[in-house]
């Protein structure tokens, strides 16, 4: 019995996520431009210029979402150890491999938005104080989850020894939450938190919000379709993938017909 | 239009940050798409070798 | 546990010390680089290094800022709204760059007291505004002038930040 489950999570769970990962994948991109539109609007033409940054504060629009999502990314793939590490759900770890990429690139983003910001209003592209240096760490940490789990050959030994790593680097994300009120950063505090009252003003805080919103569905929308492409690359001569290819090909012939 | 782009002075620092996070959004889109057609042809190839 | 499991344990424990030690020299680093800030007061108070390099944090004040005709000099006193340190900065300013700004400073103290600085760094809070709104705020804020003024007058250090803070309140 307990085998059978095993292989239900090994190989059966694929033949059911795949199909419906294809179908959500369209609707997901429209709420991801019902989302993104009005943000980038509000955002760059009808939000007020701010008192003290005038328009350069607009860098806030893509910047402060690509910072949320670098540690909102991280969160779900240390979730999904958990479940991986616990339960042995091999999508757990097809999930995180496939989420890796896509936080790598937010803190990216953030990083060089960051640089582009800072610039004008600082005076500075780059300082070392504690919030750039441990996004910086944050970015570190995916590329060492990549570059493990693809140094290891047996996929099985290498989606542990992932999981693993994406638990340990945990600890960073209260580092970086918390770095702009442990030490003395030139970066500012948090404008918008769940208990306070947020410090900016409303006209702003919506597009902001809308656009935080969106790059929540751009996650989803580019998790599926990686999760999609590595199922079918790692699994290709596992028995679902030939149930779908033969399917595909029948349903071709019959179009000939 | 041009005081749109201008940006109050910042338009090379504002246009900067939003195209670099379009392109590395971008890329992030297409990669998988080819990535996911790439491994279908290779699957499709290999079943129909097998047939 | 099998000796396998048991290797793979020890591996597992290695990695999650290995990790503890590099997160707590990193937190040691950035307490260690937080130490090189020094206050006006505490420069005053003869406690910042007079042979090395150092931060000087403080508020620009008003009407301080004075520039060099022809040149890129600025000078300028930075306070922690109790002792003043005059500046000397050659280079470009940063837009956020004005009176009453919060700025931080790199550079060194010179023989006559004077701290000349090499970078010089605005700081902005996270309050983001229309100009319309910040106007009518600082009006409702100069009715409140005796108690920013209050709370201006304790701390040292940290009155930096919150006088900052009140003053885009």
């Amino acid at each position: 019995m307990n085998i059978l489950i095993k292989w239900y999570y090994r190989l059966g769970a694929p033949l059911w996520f795949y199909p419906l990962a294809g179908k959500l994948i369209p609707w997901v991109a429209a709420l991801f431009l019902l989302f993104l539109i009005p943000g980038l609007y509000m955002g760059l033409v009808t939000a007020p210029a701010d008192y003290q940054q005038g328009e350069s504060f607009r860098i806030m629009y893509v910047h402060v979402p690509a910072a949320w999502m670098s540690m909102f990314v991280y969160l779900a793939m240390a979730i999904a150890a958990v479940v991986a590490l616990v339960w042995r759900v091999r999508m757990a770890e097809i999930m995180i491999i496939s989420a890796v990429p896509i936080g790598a690139s937010f803190a990216l983003i953030a990083l060089l938005t960051g640089a582009f910001w800072g610039k004008p209003m600082w005076g500075a592209w780059w300082v070392w104080d504690a919030r750039l240096t441990s996004e910086l760490i944050l970015l570190f940490i995916y590329l060492g989850i990549l570059a493990l789990y693809n140094a290891i050959e047996d996929k099985t030994t290498a989606g542990k020894a992932m999981s693993i790593l994406t638990l340990v680097g945990v600890v960073n994300l209260p580092i970086i939450h918390y770095s702009v009120v442990w030490w003395n950063t030139l970066h500012q505090a948090a404008t918008v938190s769940v208990f306070d009252k947020p410090s900016i003003h409303i006209d702003m805080l919506i597009p902001l919000l809308l656009m935080a919103t969106a790059f929540k569905f751009l996650f989803l929308l580019i998790l599926l379709l990686k999760m999609r492409a590595n199922l079918i690359e790692q699994d290709v001569h596992s028995g679902w993938v030939k149930k779908i290819i033969l399917d595909k090909q029948a349903e071709m012939e019959k179009e000939h017909d | 239009m041009t005081e749109f782009l201008h940006m109050g002075g910042y338009g090379f620092y504002v246009w900067s940050s939003f195209g670099l996070t379009t392109v590395i959004l971008l890329a992030n889109i297409i990669e998988p798409i080819l990535h996911h057609k790439n491994a279908l042809k290779e699957a499709d190839d290999f079943y129909s070798e097998e047939n | 546990m099998s000796p396998v499991r048991k290797k793979r344990f020890y591996m597992v424990l290695l990695l999650v010390v290995g990790i503890s030690i590099a997160t707590f020299l990193i937190v040691q680093a950035f307490s260690q680089n937080m130490m090189f800030f020094f206050s006006t007061s505490e420069v005053k108070q003869g406690k910042a290094p007079k042979d090395r390099e150092f931060r000087l944090g403080g508020l620009v004040v008003e009407g301080s800022v004075k520039r060099i005709p022809k040149t890129l000099t600025v000078q300028f006193e930075l306070t922690d709204s109790i002792t003043p340190v005059s500046v000397e900065y050659t280079g470009i300013l940063p837009d956020l760059f004005r009176e009453g700004q919060g700025i931080i400073a790199k550079g060194q103290l010179n023989a006559s007291g004077v701290f000349v600085a090499s970078e010089v760094l605005a700081k902005h809070d996270e309050n983001y505004m229309p100009p319309e709104v910040a106007d009518s705020l600082a009006k409702a804020a100069k009715i409140n002038a005796e108690n920013a003024k209050n709370a201006e007058k304790a701390g040292s250090t940290e009155a930096i930040s919150e006088s900052i803070k009140e003053k885009s309140e």
